[in-house]
């Protein structure tokens, strides 16, 4: 089992490194003129030379990589060209932010989901089945930030039961009133989830349902619904939280997505800003760091799924 | 009889609801099993066995429903309980056992854990519970309960996941056994403990069995009385030994003809069928449901439907023709032949195939395991070679080796026509390739879901032949008839023909490039008897019309002793015996061979001691010292060879002209201890 992770953990490794020379070559290759466009139309030629080779510019771009790489692997994110400071100091409570509002969207995603997905699964074929089957699938169609400005428009504005921002004011940050105000945004993110995993717990549920041993737990004397907690939970779930895992990536994309709309000042804010005013140090540090989360909890999957299944387990630990 | 019967089905209907039509699966099936009694039932797939033995249960499908008659245990009937009266029952009197044990544990959960869910059902603790479950493992003879205990399901060979159901079906001292198809899949040897295994504990437990199988022989060994059902109708019922002996029903007679029973062989006999197929799901009958199939039936078969008549005590039949049930008249095939085997004399030509000291070794976890280990065998034009073994002894292994699918180690070499064939197929050129081919146990998975059937045999032809493609085509359609493929089903696609269909379309693929050896791996077990016996004479015929030789695969050993000149018995990738089919089967028997044939339920009902192996089949990656087979050969202790059996390996050695074994003990000794 150790291995295995190991082995999980090396290839994340080089997973993250492979983003980070392909998100340092992506930048550099916008076009434009980034001294120019600081500095303005009246700026000198010394003074663009300055600029250069304060931000680094001015040297090779193999050793800019280099010497990007090795301040990240430092804990140096870079200086932000924007605001000229540190942009781990621009990141970091931005990340906190976003944290909250991913992890209050993930406590509200993942059971509503996986609950919606085994109620429709336990009753195959009946009305109820159809409403989340086929609601999720609609649901998800539509994008999250659409999603976000119906709702802020009906339950924000027309009756006003949700708080229209996702931040609370000054004085008022308690913990219970910072999750109130996260709700509306995770509820727009759960309706372009909830479809898809739910669909992937029905289909899990319904397999085992259908299974043999499934059939001895009922043929032993179990009633259906423990049967169903007993036996069908566990197996059917296994492939859901692979999934919800890849579901990750998504996540963060409508994080971003989500945070505009409700002009909360996460993560995708501060990113979006990035990419408008050509902020490479805040921009690269920011891709490396959500390819950082994605990977991470791939990895987390991966060694879940391994837990609990013993075929796998045992495989891995021989 | 005045005892309340343990299980009583009274006039039952059951309807499966397929496509929002109701299609009636059982009809009006009647019977009952007492106390302490063992009921079979036997008949074709899709008759209807094993939705009686779930209505027992009262567990049917999600379309299945209970439109007609009464399910009583014990005089109570189960098809008004509520579902908590139900489960209380499974909790406490009824146990079921059915095919695939692998399946039927739950994967994530440890075996002890299931075994002991039994018992908590009924109240007791947790750890008390867990006490329990390894004193019913040790019940069904699990040798190291608590090491099984803690294992689960995919860490445990077939034969040990049964016993682990059995345990569990049997945890609560049922007073009524379900178990359908409990030994289908496992190795003759490990199906013959398992049967010993129920046989012991009904005698010890008193519980009344309702078994079901297709295989008849196992049938006849365990059950009192038995049921023959046909098209969801029980057609004839009696003790066991009545209606085997005297078959009143003209079903009942195809069905026991069908089978290659001891003694038949190709060269001799052929194997009777029964014409068509057995109807579809919820067909409508105004007669006999047999008389479309039956060779006897008159007018009134065809317009009313009879009634159960009594033969003799307890033997019924539903069939006007009872009494003429036996004077069946065989297949008009069979009389062909008759008249056909008197002109030609089944002969093997001179050697085709030489394959001299094949090894394979795979590494698995970083370990050595020699699978197969200098194996020499050879194949005559027009011959067929049986190979026999339980799984894990290398048959497959073999037969890939030959094809070239996998290549053999430094030394060993496969030669046709006394020419070295490159060691694997894409080293061989068109010619090897097509004078090789390959029928596989499951057409299902061997045939393209999406090509239709004269697509998937043109294919063959082109690429083996080098057709054009519309010569290929020609072909193909020449080949389809040739192997009984109507005309009509040329263009369909595999999923629309029966599995006996469908192996008849994968012997016309084996075909196309006219081989000279065709390897069948297990080509009829996973068919029904009359079917199994169709194709058995359409390979026969292939034979003797292009002299083709056979590799033939099977567990079946009465197949195999039917359609093989000789055979090779394989124990751990080592050929243990090799002769003619008659010498295999006739004796001296290697032990190993013996202790193979005994552990086969005769279907005659003679009762033949077993001769057991004890233990487990050992590991190849660590084989025993000595003579492989002696940490279980029933010959050894008491022979005077032990000291030799336990440090060196016998050679195969020719005992008799044309007859060749690997054992220390001399055939004259073995023969004596044989008699």
């Amino acid at each position: 089992m150790k291995q295995y992770i190991l082995k999980r953990l090396g290839l994340s490794v080089i997973t993250v490194f492979l983003v980070a020379v392909i998100v340092f070559f992506l930048t550099h290759i916008l076009p434009g003129n980034v001294a120019r466009q600081y500095l303005g139309r009246g700026a000198t030629e010394e003074d663009l030379v300055e600029f250069r080779r304060v931000f680094g510019l001015d040297k090779p771009l193999l050793s800019q990589l280099f010497i990007w790489i090795k301040d990240l692997l430092q804990g140096d994110l870079g200086t932000s060209m924007q605001y000229r400071g540190p942009v781990a100091d621009l990141l970091l409570p931005a990340i906190g932010y976003s944290s909250k509002l991913a992890g209050v969207a993930f406590f509200l995603i993942v059971p509503i989901s996986i609950f919606g997905g085994v109620i429709a699964a336990m009753n195959r074929g009946k009305k109820i089945d159809r409403v989340i089957t086929v609601g999720g699938l609609s649901a998800a169609v539509i994008p999250e930030f659409v999603w976000a400005i119906v709702l802020v428009l009906t339950v924000g504005v027309t009756f006003q039961i949700f708080p229209v921002t996702a931040f609370p004011e000054e004085g008022n940050r308690g913990v219970l009133n910072q999750i109130w105000h996260l709700i509306l945004p995770s509820i727009s993110l759960l309706l372009v989830l909830f479809g898809y995993i739910a669909r992937i717990a029905r289909a899990g549920v319904i397999e085992a349902l259908e299974s043999d041993y499934m059939r001895t737990a009922v043929l032993k004397g179990l009633s259906r619904k423990k049967a169903v907690t007993k036996h069908v939970l566990r197996n059917a779930l296994l492939p859901t939280i692979a999934v919800i895992a890849s579901q990750v990536p998504y996540l963060i994309g409508g994080l971003i997505a989500v945070e505009i709309v409700f002009n909360y000042p996460g993560f995708g804010t501060i990113l979006k800003g990035a990419v408008d005013a050509r902020d490479y140090a805040v921009l690269q540090s920011g891709v490396i760091i959500s390819s950082l989360v994605i990977v991470g909890f791939q990895l987390i999957a991966d060694i879940l799924f391994a837990l609990l299944n013993p075929r796998i387990r045992q495989k891995v630990s021989e | 009889m005045s005892e309340t019967p343990t299980l009583e089905l009274r006039n039952l209907e059951v309807a499966y609801t397929v496509r929002g039509i109701d299609r009636q699966v059982l009809r009006d099936v009647s019977f009952s099993i007492a106390p302490g009694e063992a009921y079979g039932f036997v008949g074709e797939s899709g008759c209807g066995k094993s939705t009686a033995a779930f209505a027992a249960m009262r567990y049917l499908p999600r379309n299945g429903k209970i439109t007609g008659g009464s399910i009583l245990f014990e005089g109570n009937n189960i098809v008004d309980m509520s579902d908590g009266q139900v489960s209380d029952l499974r909790r406490s009197a009824i146990s079921m056992v059915y095919q695939n044990p692998a399946t039927a544990l739950n994967p994530t959960i440890r075996v002890g854990d299931q075994v002991a869910e039994v018992f908590q059902l009924n109240g007791v603790s947790k750890s008390d519970a867990l006490a329990m479950a390894e004193q019913a493992l040790t019940r069904v003879q699990i040798a190291d309960p608590i090491q099984v205990l803690r294992r689960y399901a995919h860490q445990l060979s077939g034969g040990m996941a049964q016993r682990v159901v059995i345990a569990m079906a049997l945890a609560s001292n049922p007073r009524l056994l379900v178990m359908d198809e409990p030994t289908t899949g496992l190795d003759a040897t490990v199906e013959a403990e398992v049967l010993d295994l129920v046989r012991e504990l009904r005698r010890d437990t008193g519980t009344a069995v309702l078994f079901i199988s297709h295989n008849l022989g196992v049938i006849r060994h365990m059950c009192d009385r038995v049921g023959v059902l046909y098209a969801g109708a029980l057609v004839e019922q009696g003790a066991t030994a009545d209606l085997f002996n005297n078959p009143s029903h003209p079903y009942t007679v195809g069905l026991l003809r069908c089978i290659p029973r001891g003694g038949l062989h190709k060269s001799t006999d052929r194997l009777d069928t029964i014409p068509g197929t057995p109807p579809a799901l919820g067909t409508k009958f105004d007669g006999c449901v047999f008389a479309a199939r039956c060779a006897l039936a008159e007018d009134k078969c065809q317009s009313s439907q009879p009634q159960m008549v009594t033969i003799k005590g307890n033997h019924v039949a539903r069939c006007f023709l009872s009494d003429k049930a036996s004077s069946l008249p065989r297949s008009a095939e069979q009389i062909e032949f008759a008249s056909q085997s008197a002109t030609t004399a089944h002969e093997v030509g001179e050697t085709l195939l030489n394959v001299s000291h094949l090894s394979k070794v795979f590494t698995q976890d970083g370990h050595q395991v020699r699978v197969i280990n200098d194996v020499s065998l050879t194949l005559g034009v027009g011959e067929t070679l049986g190979l026999v073994g339980e799984s894990g002894s290398g048959k497959t292994t073999i037969a890939k080796l030959v094809l070239g699918l996998t290549a053999p180690e430094e030394g060993g070499v496969v030669s046709l026509d006394g020419k070295g064939l490159a060691k694997t197929l894409n080293r061989r050129d068109v010619h090897d390739v097509g004078a090789m081919q390959i029928v596989f146990q499951n057409p299902d998975q061997a045939l393209n879901r999406r090509h239709s059937v004269t697509r998937i045999v043109g294919r063959a032809v082109e690429r083996l032949r080098s057709f054009s493609v519309s010569e290929s085509i020609d072909r193909a359609h020449e080949l389809l008839s040739g192997m009984r493929v109507e005309a009509t089903l040329h263009s369909a696609r595999p999923v629309q023909l029966s599995g006996g269909l469908k192996q008849r379309v994968a012997i016309s693929r084996a075909f196309a490039g006219a081989p000279q050896i065709v390897v069948c791996d297990e080509p009829t077990s996973a068919l029904d008897v009359s079917v199994q016996a169709a194709i058995l004479n359409l390979l026969v015929d292939l034979q003797k019309q292009d002299k083709t030789s056979f590799i033939f695969i099977s567990h079946d050993l009465g197949v195999v002793r039917y359609i093989s000149d000789r055979i090779a018995v394989l124990y751990l990738g080592r050929v243990v015996e090799f002769g003619s089919s008659q010498r295999v089967f006739n004796g001296p028997f290697h032990p190993y061979t013996e202790a193979l044939l005994s552990s086969v339920p005769n279907f005659d009902g003679s009762i033949r001691k077993r001769i057991p192996l004890t233990g487990v089949v050992p590991s190849p990656s660590n084989p025993p010292s000595g003579c492989v087979l002696n940490p279980r050969c029933p010959r050894k202790a008491g022979s005077g060879y032990e000291t030799l059996c336990e440090t060196e390996e016998p050679n195969l050695t020719e005992v008799e002209p044309g007859h060749f074994m690997r054992c220390h003990i001399p055939v004259a000794k073995l023969k004596q201890l044989q008699s």
